[in-house]
């Protein structure tokens, strides 16, 4: 619970690891991957505040103790879903593979979830992996990271045949939200890896699942706005856009609130602090604390009090069925829900 | 003996066709040597190793096809650093092979389709820009500027740069041409002009602000210096 100038509130992060990228966990013969792989994310790390970068070594692997001072004890996050990423054609134990964050689970009862993941080039064995990983954790979400490298491929698409008896199986088990994170390759390499196209059409065929993109669909945040207005169940990740933009580039960052608020709107926007890239105290600080630098965005939706409360906790809570305290809930007529106006606006021409 | 800034001009040309800017003034050019006898020897770095591979592609071969052309160079070495398909890249640009012959059986075809994609994006972002332009004037209102000629544009970079892309893509570009138009040519309505505009901002957004990123990236990983840096990080 983040509490400032008498408003309180409750936090939910979508979107942290606990990984372990130490040169111990590198497979052979794929170091270079691996190596290279924590340096950029090691780099964008230095895109949030001085007193908030970390040592490479450090960074590479941090403990439980870590953790638990950096997401509860400093971070105010009441609630935290960590989101895999299994890299094991370049990490022996997987980046953050499910088991890796389930470490965690023992000890922050209620207050730490898993997702998990699947990953349809994996067929049947896959299949059955999710169920059984399912039948372990009791997941309400999975995480998709579509520029996953598999036995010479390089990637795949939402629309991949393939995956829909994956999406069928999430249907039948209640995994109802089904994070989506593009990356640099895909098959085929000659089209464009980041495009959202596949979100689009996935969440059309699946109206019960909440399709939620993260990091915006940066860098294609254009293609991902324009989807989210006409998608009601599709919502958006902020992981990466305040960790790279809020400190880094303060105008950017206010241009893409706005579009954000305009497009997307305050009620399908999550936090994500997308630890350990970035801690989540400075985050959540700054974005209580944020709003438009000048007249010049008179034009965008207002970030209030209570578009503040439901993009830091409400509307992830809704999507998790995570019980918030009476007191952290929107009062009575605080804040107004989203119209219907937004959506009708993108039936132009580009 | 051709001249380091001669190949510098020639570079400038490429575009990061993702990002809309010359790769010069991004930073992506880590070094150029022009040897005595016409040999032309250029480094590339992208802001991150993880960076598509596609669009490395179109940069590493973009760049050796411009600094082909420069009067009196005799051979010209592009090579990619510090990027996880560098090997496959880099052969693939020095025989001239093709994207295909890069990554055989992980392609479907060239990367024409995707350069265009973009190029339509970056056409929207620039015709975007000089909207704004227009509608600085108090007297225009939407409807006198979807009315607006190409000989009614101002004499401005910005417009000759969204002549230039017009043109390149097949659309109308002559002086009685609709001063802005939508993907097919056509010209915009009154009606239609505020969203359009949105989405045009929208997408000069997203063109900016990655940039943005991997301007921060290069200059975290590379020293390389920043002139559009806001906060220093």
């Amino acid at each position: 619970m983040y509490e400032t100038d008498g408003e309180k509130y409750f936090v939910f992060d979508t979107h942290l690891h606990f990984w372990d990228a130490s040169p111990a966990n590198w497979v052979q013969g794929a170091e270079q991957y691996a190596k290279g792989w924590i340096e950029c994310f090691h780099a964008y790390q230095s895109l949030g505040p001085a007193d908030t970068h970390w040592s490479l070594e450090h960074f590479q692997k941090y403990s439980a103790d870590d953790f638990e001072k950096d997401v509860y004890v400093d971070g105010y996050v009441d609630v935290a879903v960590s989101q895999p990423t299994y890299l094991k054609e370049w990490y022996a134990k997987g980046f953050n593979a499910l088991e890796q964050n389930a470490e965690l689970l023992d000890r922050f009862p209620g207050r730490f979830m898993v997702n998990g993941r699947f990953d349809p080039r994996e067929g049947e064995a896959g299949l059955a992996q999710l169920e059984a990983d399912h039948e372990r954790y009791g997941f309400k979400g999975v995480k998709l990271y579509t520029a996953e490298w598999h036995d010479g491929s390089r990637g795949w698409a939402l629309t991949d045949p393939a995956a829909e008896p994956f999406f069928a199986k999430c249907e039948e088990l209640g995994i109802k939200n089904i994070h989506v994170h593009k990356g640099p390759t895909i098959w085929p390499l000659d089209k464009d890896s980041f495009d959202v196209k596949d979100v689009d059409i996935a969440a059309t065929s699946h109206p019960d699942l909440n399709f939620v993109v993260e990091h915006v669909g940066l860098p294609r945040i254009e293609d991902f706005c324009f989807m989210a207005t006409q998608e009601p169940n599709v919502y958006a990740g902020l992981s990466v856009v305040v960790g790279a933009l809020m400190h880094a580039r303060p105008r950017f960052f206010a241009k893409c609130m706005g579009e954000l608020l305009f497009w997307v709107g305050e009620d399908k926007m999550m936090f994500g602090s997308d630890y350990a890239i970035w801690e989540p105290k400075w985050q959540i600080e700054g974005l209580v604390d944020w709003d438009y630098p000048d007249d010049t965005f008179s034009d965008f939706p207002r970030w209030t009090t209570a578009a503040k409360k439901k993009v830091l906790g409400l509307n992830a809570a809704r999507l998790y069925d995570v019980e918030v305290p009476e007191e952290l809930q929107l009062a009575e007529g605080e804040g107004t829900p989203a119209t219907e106006d937004d959506a009708q606006l993108v039936e132009g021409r580009a | 003996m051709i001249s380091q800034a001669r190949v510098f001009e020639a570079l400038a040309t490429v575009h990061d066709p993702e990002l809309d800017e010359p790769i010069t003034s991004l930073g992506f050019v880590g070094s150029c040597v022009v040897g005595e006898r016409g040999d032309v020897d250029v480094h590339l770095r992208l802001p991150t190793p993880q960076c598509a591979p596609n669009f490395a592609y179109l940069m590493a071969s973009d760049a050796r096809e411009a600094v082909s052309r420069v009067p009196g160079v005799r051979a010209v070495g592009v090579v990619l650093d510090d990027h996880y398909t560098a090997a496959e890249i880099n052969a693939a640009v020095g025989a001239g092979a093709g994207f295909g012959a890069a990554f055989p059986n992980e392609s479907a075809g060239d990367l024409e389709a995707l350069r265009e994609l973009f190029q339509r994006k970056a056409l929207l972002a620039r015709q975007g820009r000089v909207c704004t332009m227009l509608l600085e004037d108090p007297a225009a209102d939407d409807a006198a500027v979807v009315a607006l000629r190409v000989c009614d544009l101002p004499d401005h970079p910005e417009v000759a740069r969204c002549l230039a892309l017009r043109r390149e893509l097949g659309l109308p570009y002559e002086p009685h041409a609709p001063a802005l138009v939508a993907g097919d040519g056509s010209p915009l309505t009154a009606g239609e002009l505020a969203l359009w505009l949105r989405r045009a901002r929208l997408v000069g957004l997203s063109l900016e602000s990655n940039g943005g990123i991997c301007r921060s990236l290069l200059r975290v990983r590379h020293g390389v210096p920043d002139p559009t840096e806001e906060v220093a990080t």
